[in-house]
């Protein structure tokens, strides 16, 4: 049983020199069978086990991850969640996971500070303001909160933000969804792998899954680092390297994998409270507890998996980060980082069966995941458990792009995926 | 970020070219007699490769001509590069 954390478990491990906190999760050695297998350690995949464990009582199940929990883009995103998307599937999968992030700390007795600060989406020109326009009536037929501002407003709202109009991309105005804001990652990543392992779940660090035994169309295990694991159910949550473990089931997806970056400043005194997302000049950016501002830059157009990004698009995005915010201009950065991220052809993820039975697969989330991290795993959990998609989650299956219903967020997403 | 050698203009910055992903994809010679399922495959299913892949670039920024790479994704290392309507090296 794990001790609970609270104000009084501090104050008694404080007299203690903080030496004896208890583990908030095993090491355990690999089972022989497992009622499923979670591949992959990272948000998603633990909430997957977390929900599988707590809501279908499925309690003999392990995640595997290559490396260490969260180490993969859980630890590398910049944190942003919010569920402003314009068409309804979407807009009912991330407001999910919304709804849970708001009562996420208290459920897994795990701060994960999650700090709804709101997201803003600046317009530039004339088109963006009809979509954004477009886009919060969408927002609000769907009940998520939304509201359109002018420019007047914008800078009401976040007064550093550069509002002159003899700027190259003046902004002519913004959405902004209160609701939405960020949380700490790593800590979303340990509050579960807590969680799960409470329950039960064995959560197996440095191993690698190296191919998929199957009987025909049937999996029987996973062939690890870490010897042969037997399972009936597996749960592929990869990522970046989705396609790679599908190569190993003689999967093809419709991914593609590319170096995705992001940097932080030296840590200041607060200057920015929301968050401040721009489409067309692409840049974002919030301000974590530390003082860092976290900035998110774009995707490079070729494949890999090097985790390595081009150094124009940090340019690029840092040139647009200046012109918005001109009181900038002297910070320094600290940190630049790449994550590979596994992009669909419509921008939308992938949770879904596949035609193998037993093989499940919750990728392509692109450069968007973190935010959909506790509904993710909610609704794959179910999936996997009921052999069947919920109600939520049934659009985003992979057969989308055989009957061609694809759920298009490419051009209708509030930021560039 | 590397250097691409084209093969008509010569070593340029990674940066004035443009990613075409994966190559010798071929269209289809009877469209009108494809199945979903092949359609779904010629459109988004991709290897996706983690090591060496067979891929198409354009020298947007420059002579603007097409050409193939082979390149290992898992560290960018260009392996051979060679023109449009030739065969993959074989190494």
């Amino acid at each position: 049983m794990r001790n609970k954390y609270s104000i009084f478990s501090l104050f008694k491990n404080a007299l203690s020199y903080h030496e004896n906190w208890q583990r908030a999760w095993k090491d355990p050695a690999p089972k022989k069978e497992y009622d499923a297998v979670i591949v992959g350690g990272g948000g998603h995949g633990l909430a997957t086990a977390y929900y599988l464990a707590k809501k279908h009582n499925m309690q003999n199940i392990a995640v595997v991850e290559k490396g260490w929990i969260g180490g993969g883009n859980t630890g590398r995103n910049t944190t942003i969640i919010r569920s402003n998307y314009l068409w309804d599937a979407s807009a009912g999968l991330y407001d999910h996971a919304l709804k849970i992030w708001e009562g996420l700390s208290q459920e897994l007795n795990y701060n994960v500070m999650f700090s709804q600060r709101g997201v803003m989406n600046l317009a530039h020109n004339l088109q963006d303001v009809r979509d954004l326009k477009r886009r919060t009536h969408a927002n609000r037929l769907n009940g998520i909160d939304a509201v359109y501002l002018n420019t007047e407003e914008v800078k009401k709202f976040c007064p550093i933000i550069n509002t002159s109009q003899d700027i190259r991309y003046p902004v002519l105005g913004g959405t902004l969804q209160r609701r939405a804001g960020t949380a700490r990652h790593d800590a979303v990543a340990w509050g579960y792998a807590r969680g799960a392992d409470e329950m039960g779940v064995d959560i197996i660090q440095n191993c690698e899954v190296k191919s998929i035994k199957r009987s025909g169309d049937t999996v029987e295990g996973i062939e690890t680092t870490k010897g042969f694991i037997k399972t009936k159910k597996i749960g592929v949550v990869a990522a970046g390297h989705s396609s790679v473990v599908a190569n190993m089931a003689g999967l093809k997806l419709p991914l593609e994998s590319k170096p995705l970056q992001a940097l932080v400043s030296e840590p200041v005194k607060p200057i920015i409270d929301t968050v401040v997302m721009s489409n067309a000049v692409h840049a974002y950016v919030s301000q974590s507890d530390k003082g860092e501002l976290v900035i998110g830059a774009g995707t490079d157009d070729y494949i890999s998996y090097s985790q390595k990004g081009s150094h124009q698009i940090v340019e690029g995005t840092l040139n647009a980060i200046l012109e918005l915010y001109p009181i900038f201009s002297r910070m320094r950065m600290l940190r630049q980082w790449g994550g590979i991220v596994d992009i669909c052809p419509d921008a939308s993820p992938i949770l879904s069966k596949t035609s193998i039975k037993g093989l499940y697969f919750n990728c392509g989330w692109g450069t968007g995941g973190f935010k959909a991290t506790p509904g993710s795993g909610d609704l794959f959990a179910h999936t996997i458990a009921n052999d069947e998609p919920h109600k939520l989650n049934a659009a985003f299956n992979l057969n989308r792009f055989v009957s061609g219903d694809l759920v298009d967020e490419h051009g209708a997403a509030a930021v560039a995926h | 970020m590397f250097l691409i050698n084209c093969p008509y203009c010569g070593e340029r910055d990674q940066q004035e070219f443009k990613a075409g992903g994966e190559a010798h994809i071929e269209r289809p010679k009877q469209p009108t007699e494809l199945s979903d399922d092949e359609w779904a495959e010629y459109l988004f299913m991709r290897k996706n490769i983690k090591g060496v892949q067979f891929e198409r670039w354009n020298h947007a920024h420059g002579c603007r001509k097409w050409f193939n790479m082979a390149r290992d994704t898992s560290n960018d290392e260009i392996k051979a590069i060679y023109k449009m309507g030739e065969k993959p090296p074989t190494q």
